[in-house]
């Protein structure tokens, strides 16, 4: 298989060249935002797919005006300062204002953005894809040891350092440069030179903004620009920010040549395991250095958590829990058979939502890959039922440990990080597990997923699989509730409020921190299980981003300092997105822009405004 | 059933009342569930809804079927099996839909096959194309009108006899749809051509296909026939490659569906000539049903038809014709109306084969030309299913009822 | 026996050495305090001591065991209590909750999963912190309480683990001057009536003369001298270390010591 002729390697390292190239130009942006402005911009792909949109839609209208290479490079730049004034306004609008919010809402905002570009964008260019014009004057390839090349990605190859350098003349050379590193390395004490930190910021953004639009616009003659392009460009920049180290240029060039050539071998090697091997080469630098090759462990803010504080029991709580309890019960006797379906989903989700609050609002960890383990118990679940031939109730418990199983591995790594780190892992663990369930088809079925998951016959029917969920949701949900306000949730709270307090009083956090990872693990998974059984099947797209932000935002919608947040969050946007999504095309239009108002105006969320007001009143 | 159908309308409240004919006919319309992947697959799904939509209008306004309009109520399925088979249920169970067809991704179609197994519903999968549909996850409820992958790779297959390649490279989308072809191709060629052996084979993610990698990797097997699988972007950005390094030249390119022209028009003058293709030469086929077909689908829309366009057209007409045979809405009726029915379509007769329920409908079969600045086909025949189908005895052999 | 016992405690940072040769001891019922200029390596010194940072060379030995490289759990449970120069409570508890939590992890209970944590040690807890004159603030909110209280129930957790050792460091930064006085005669009262030794550093030298019985000074990363307050008060090292601020060794007006 392994075919090691010279020019095959020539050429296959040439390849890895330039996409780290490419792949430099993008997370380059990313990082500088970043270090100017702590904020991890989810957007940032977006920003990239505009560019690789404007630049395909563009470029063509300009070579009908007037073809020649001076006006594709031309067509090129123009997409990308577009995209760069598509970044000023980002900042004006969204993240002047959270500049000083938690990482979580930082987090949440920016991938806001995301939803709603990715509707924008085919309400602006179309759904279908397009592939830009060749670049005129390199359509014909070069040889390269008897081997095709084309000539396009020499010119790519070019142009990562060229950017390198530019940008390094940009920051030593001007006034904005130093700014710029000065605020990467203490922010507050630019703040206090009175240097006007509005346009700091705007111009920072703007800069960025810049890089990602001309990483996405060069695409534009081998890649055509299409609607994935923003979450898969995004993942890899995470990945050469935190391996080169956050806030750090040089270190994102180091890393994304790193991984270019990690990707143009590895495909030769783990033909099928591509995406796995950078994600795992992410966990294996943050395992040996926690804040990546050229990071330091100062640029992260200390970590300022959000979440549930004590409170006085509710009176008369053990009545409402009968009154839930009984209108679980009675709800069957109600509904029509959909609406029952509806409602299995949404405890279903409310488990999920709220085996993620006891990682954030408990213990103040920022998992950003919940859906690992939630993807973890359906995969489980459905893997029994395909390969080991098990029924419904044995499958269900092996979900539930493989989630807690993994809950333990990828715990044991991300424990040692916190803040924006811990969640850059977590959402690597989640992609890693992604990619294997994406890639491994023997085994997972690949984009296929399995179906034939259904429930054992006495479960079939709508009512006996709604009882099942609603008895077994209601018991894992009490116990988590129990086990918050136990002195383990206690401690976890209380490594949270101050790690330092923490362990002078002899909590090892560490070790608390990895059994909350397996509980909530455990919970997800069954909340996963539940659901690979309510709907037949499992697919990747179970252990995807948009999983692990679907719990987030029941949190957020909810309440994340309040413990019954999580349910009515779930609840609510369940209710809503099956309620809206049959009557536009734009959901995640509304959702994006929901999210974005949520965190601006509304962050208590539901319930914890209703216990706001009660508290203020009391 | 419609408990709380009252709360749900007034929550919808008036984007439901914007929708709701002003006028009710006497009877209730039959309500036909759809599904589609209208957003990830515009290309396709986008004609192909054109295609229903203008067979929908032309029937209701002939009167329906057992004098009740037909309502088609569509719905976006994701891409992925598990949205497909939760919105499949909710055209079920909320919206009393008597059957339901569509989908386009094969894996969503398989997950769709199970659905319908499992809820007893009649399914008709529009643009799947694994074999496995009316196969090895075959079952009664679940029909399909195109020619499956073994029977269009039967058809390039004979196509590549003559041609005298041995050495065979496989390029496919990592998913249902490319396997099951890929397997389909490796058994037909070892079948057909004496001395064939495949040399590679690349499976690149859906969508997400590292265009040089996988060339580079082709050409290092040094393959004198190549057999494609791949379509939409994925194709695009492969043809673009492979063109630049000079990949496809003096090799056998056998490609499923690149001549159809929802793939082949994003090709543009980038067309590789000379690759043998299944697909749809539209302007050249003179029947004058089909014309008509085609005349009435370009007024409606302004825009030529796609294959989508046509299949969406048939697959409408065809449920009529089943319902109206059967008399009735109920599932065993309909089919028993499917079962080894013979439809008369606007590209001929088609007749839905009852071990397999798999229709005899054919392909269209040539080369790749460049005409000016697009590509079109060339040489082309039309090839009935029927000889192309599974045998029965293969049938029995994998089907589980 | 001496409690704590400090020999050749030596660390550096790059090329700079911020502890040479430190050597002091702390009996029980005594009060010590570190002082010496910005810079001087006094929170070196209290770090090696509390577990915070790892000596390059030298020993830190407890009752005579040796926890130089015990984790700060570790020294918890050896009997080292301490307090922060920010202090550092559980914001989301109350008073009562915070000290709750560190009796739950002193009987090792912190892993419980089922009765809640409200119930457990509460008494014990309100007797802690009426100790330190918190017992009406029991039920507010940490983060509700002015930073001064704050500072009690922070005395309060740390002395939840019935410490040996009591570290302070910069036990009055940010109070006004009368709660200075206040909470280190608390401290001072505590300290004897248990026999618990305290470590402190201290900017404010009314403080430090006002309540130490010995005092350490720190010069780049040496003692140069240590003693009762009047002998330091004396020192000519210390008179010239403090050049620029000669006035700050004066006696105090108006306060005897204690």
């Amino acid at each position: 298989m392994l075919a090691l002729d010279p020019s095959f390697l020539a050429v296959q390292a040439l390849s890895g060249l330039s996409s780290a190239s490419s792949l430099f130009i993008t997370a380059c942006g990313l990082t500088i935002v970043f270090g100017v402005t702590r904020i991890v911009n989810f957007a940032h792909g977006s920003l990239y797919m505009i560019g690789a949109y404007t630049a395909a839609t563009l470029v063509p209208r300009l070579l009908e005006l007037s073809f020649g290479p001076v006006t594709f490079w031309a067509g090129i730049l123009a997409s990308a300062l577009i995209v760069g004034i598509i970044g000023v306004i980002i900042e004006i609008l969204l993240l002047r204002r959270i500049y000083g919010a938690p990482e979580l809402f930082q987090l949440l905002a920016t991938f806001g953005v995301v939803l709603v570009v990715q509707d924008l964008v085919v309400q602006v260019f179309g759904p279908e894809d397009i592939l830009g014009p060749r670049a005129p004057g390199l359509r014909a390839p070069v040889e390269i040891l008897g081997r095709r090349f084309p000539s396009y990605e020499l010119v790519l190859i070019a142009a990562g350092p060229i950017v390198l350098g530019l940008v390094w003349l940009l920051l030593r050379k001007t006034r904005f440069g130093v700014l710029v590193r000065a605020a990467t390395q203490d922010r507050d004490m630019v703040a206090s030179l009175g240097v006007n930190q509005a346009m700091l910021f705007t111009g920072t953004l703007f800069l960025g903004a810049f890089l990602a639009g001309l990483g996405g616009a060069l695409q534009i003659p081998r890649v055509s620009a299409n609607t994935g392009m923003d979450l898969s460009i995004i993942a890899e920049a995470f990945v050469v920010t935190v391996v080169g180290g956050m806030g750090s240029v040089p270190g994102a060039f180091l890393a994304a040549l790193i991984i270019g050539q990690l990707q143009a071998f590895g495909i030769l090697i783990f033909p099928k395991s591509t995406l796995v091997v950078v994600f795992l080469l992410m966990a294996v630098v943050l395992a040996i250095r926690p804040y990546g090759l050229f990071g330091r462990a100062e640029i992260v803010g200390g970590s300022h958590a959000v979440g549930i504080a004590s409170h006085k029991p509710l009176p008369g709580r053990t009545y409402i829990l009968l009154a839930v309890m009984a209108a679980l019960a009675c709800f069957p006797l109600l509904a029509d058979a959909y609406l029952l379906k509806v409602a299995t989903e949404i405890l279903i989700f409310a488990l999920f939502a709220f085996s993620l609050q006891l990682l954030i609002g408990v213990g103040g960890l920022v998992s950003f890959g919940h859906a690992a383990f939630f993807g973890l118990g359906a995969y489980g679940s459905a893997l029994a039922v395909k390969w080991l031939d098990m029924s419904m109730e044995a499958a269900l418990p092996l979900g539930l440990t493989l989630a807690a199983l993994g809950a333990a591995l990828i715990g044991a790594f991300v424990v040692r990080l916190s803040g924006i780190y811990l969640a850059m892992m977590t959402l690597a663990a989640a992609q890693i597990l992604y990619a294997v369930a994406f890639q491994w088809v023997d085994v997972t079925g690949g984009d296929n997923g399995i179906v034939g998951v259904w429930p054992s016959s006495w479960a079939g029917g709508p009512v006996p699989y709604y009882l099942l969920t609603a008895a077994l949701t209601l018991v894992a949900v009490l116990l988590l509730k129990r086990i918050i306000d136990a002195p383990f949730g206690y401690a976890l709270r209380a490594a949270r409020d101050s790690e330092a307090r923490a362990e002078a009083i002899g909590l090892k956090v560490r070790q608390h921190r990895w059994l909350a990872f397996m509980i909530s693990g455990a919970a997800a998974g069954l909340a996963g299980g539940l659901y690979a059984f309510s709907r037949g099947s499992v697919d990747p797209s179970l252990l995807g981003i948009s999983t692990s932000v679907d719990a987030l935002t029941m949190l957020l919608l909810g309440g994340i300092q309040t413990v019954a947040g999580p349910l009515v969050g779930a609840a609510v946007l369940h209710f809503l997105r099956d309620l809206i999504m049959p009557l536009t095309p734009l959901w995640r239009l509304l959702l994006g822009l929901s999210i974005i108002a949520m965190v601006l105006i509304f962050p208590r969320g539901l319930v914890g405004t209703v216990q706001y007001w009660r508290e203020e009143r009391a | 059933m419609a408990k709380f159908s009252t709360i749900r309308s007034l929550a919808l409240g008036a984007a439901l009342a914007l929708g709701a004919p002003a006028v009710h006919a006497q009877q209730p319309p039959i309500k036909i569930g759809e599904l589609n992947s209208y957003a990830r697959q515009a290309a396709f799904t986008v004609p192909y809804r054109n295609g229903w939509q203008l067979a929908l209008d032309e029937i209701n306004a002939k009167g329906g079927v057992l004098g009740r309009k037909i309502e088609i109520i569509s719905r976006e399925d994701g891409a992925t099996t598990g949205d497909a088979t939760r919105v499949a249920d909710e055209l079920v169970t909320r919206e009393g839909a008597v059957l339901l067809f569509g989908s386009f991704l094969s894996n969503v179609g398989v997950a769709m096959a199970d659905f319908a197994n499992q809820k007893k519903i009649v399914y008709i999968a529009a643009e799947p194309l694994t074999d496995a549909i009316t196969m090895a996850q075959g079952n009664r409820y679940t029909f399909r009108i195109r020619p499956n992958n073994t029977m269009q790779v039967g058809m390039l297959v004979d196509q590549a006899k003559a041609s005298g390649a041995r050495r065979w490279a496989i390029v496919a989308p990592n998913y249902e749809y490319g396997q099951s072809a890929a397997q389909a191709f490796k058994r037909l060629i070892q079948e057909r051509v004496p001395g064939a052996q495949i040399v590679t084979e690349q499976y690149p993610a859906l969508g997400k296909i590292e265009a040089g990698a996988t060339v580079s990797a082709l050409e290092q097997a040094k393959p004198d026939g190549i057999f494609n699988v791949l379509f939409g972007p994925d194709l695009t950005q492969f043809v673009r490659e492979g063109n630049t390094r000079g990949l496809f030249e003096g090799a056998t390119v056998l490609s499923l569906l690149t001549g159809e022209p929802e793939w082949l028009l994003p090709l543009k003058d980038e067309v590789p000539e000379g690759w043998t293709v299944t697909g749809y030469p539209w302007d050249e086929i003179k029947e004058p049903k089909h014309k008509a077909f085609v005349d009435a689908y370009r007024a409606k829309y302004n825009d030529t038809p796609r294959l989508g366009s046509l299949l969406g057209y048939m697959v409408v007409y065809m449920i009529r014709d089943a319902i109206d045979r059967a008399g009735s809405t109920e599932t065993e009726a309909i089919i028993k109306a499917l079962e080894d029915a013979k439809f008369d379509t606007v590209i001929g007769p088609v007749t839905m084969r009852g071990i397999d329920n798999q229709s005899t409908m054919g392909a269209w079969v040539g080369k790749l030309v460049l005409t000016g600045a697009a590509g079109g086909m060339t040489d082309w025949t039309y090839k009935d299913g029927t000889s192309f189908m599974p045998t029965e005895a293969e049938v029995k052999a994998v089907r589980k009822d | 026996m001496t409690l704590l016992a400090v020999t050749g405690l030596h660390k550096s940072f790059g090329g700079v050495m911020a502890a040479r040769d430190v050597d002091f001891t702390v009996e029980r019922g005594e009060m010590l305090a570190i002082i010496g200029p910005n810079g001087a390596g006094k929170s070196t010194v209290f770090n090696m001591v509390g577990g915070q940072l790892r000596p390059d060379r030298g020993q830190v030995l407890l009752d005579a065991h040796d926890i130089t490289h015990a984790s700060p759990q570790k020294r918890f449970r050896r009997g080292v209590g301490r307090t922060f120069q920010v202090a550092q409570t559980f914001l989301s508890m109350s008073a009562a909750e915070n000290v709750q939590m560190a009796l739950i992890s002193c009987h090792r209970q912190s892993n419980g999963l089922w009765s809640p944590a409200r119930e457990r040690h509460r008494e014990k807890a309100v007797a802690l912190l009426s100790q330190v004159g918190m017992a009406e603030a029991a039920d507010v909110p940490c983060s509700a309480l002015a930073y001064g209280d704050v500072k009690r129930v922070e005395l309060a957790i740390a002395l939840a683990g019935e410490p040996k050792l009591l570290l302070m460091d910069e036990p009055t930064a940010g109070m006004a001057p009368r709660e200075r006085a206040e909470l280190m005669d608390l401290t001072g009262s505590i300290a004897t009536s248990q026999g618990i030794g305290v470590l402190f550093t201290e900017h404010d030298m009314d403080v430090v003369f006002g309540h130490a019985a010995r005092v350490l000074v720190l010069l780049r990363g040496q003692i140069i001298a240590a003693g009762t307050p009047d002998e330091i008060r004396q020192d000519p090292q210390v008179r010239r270390a403090y050049l620029g601020d000669e006035h700050a060794l004066e006696r105090p007006k108006g306060l005897s010591p204690a």
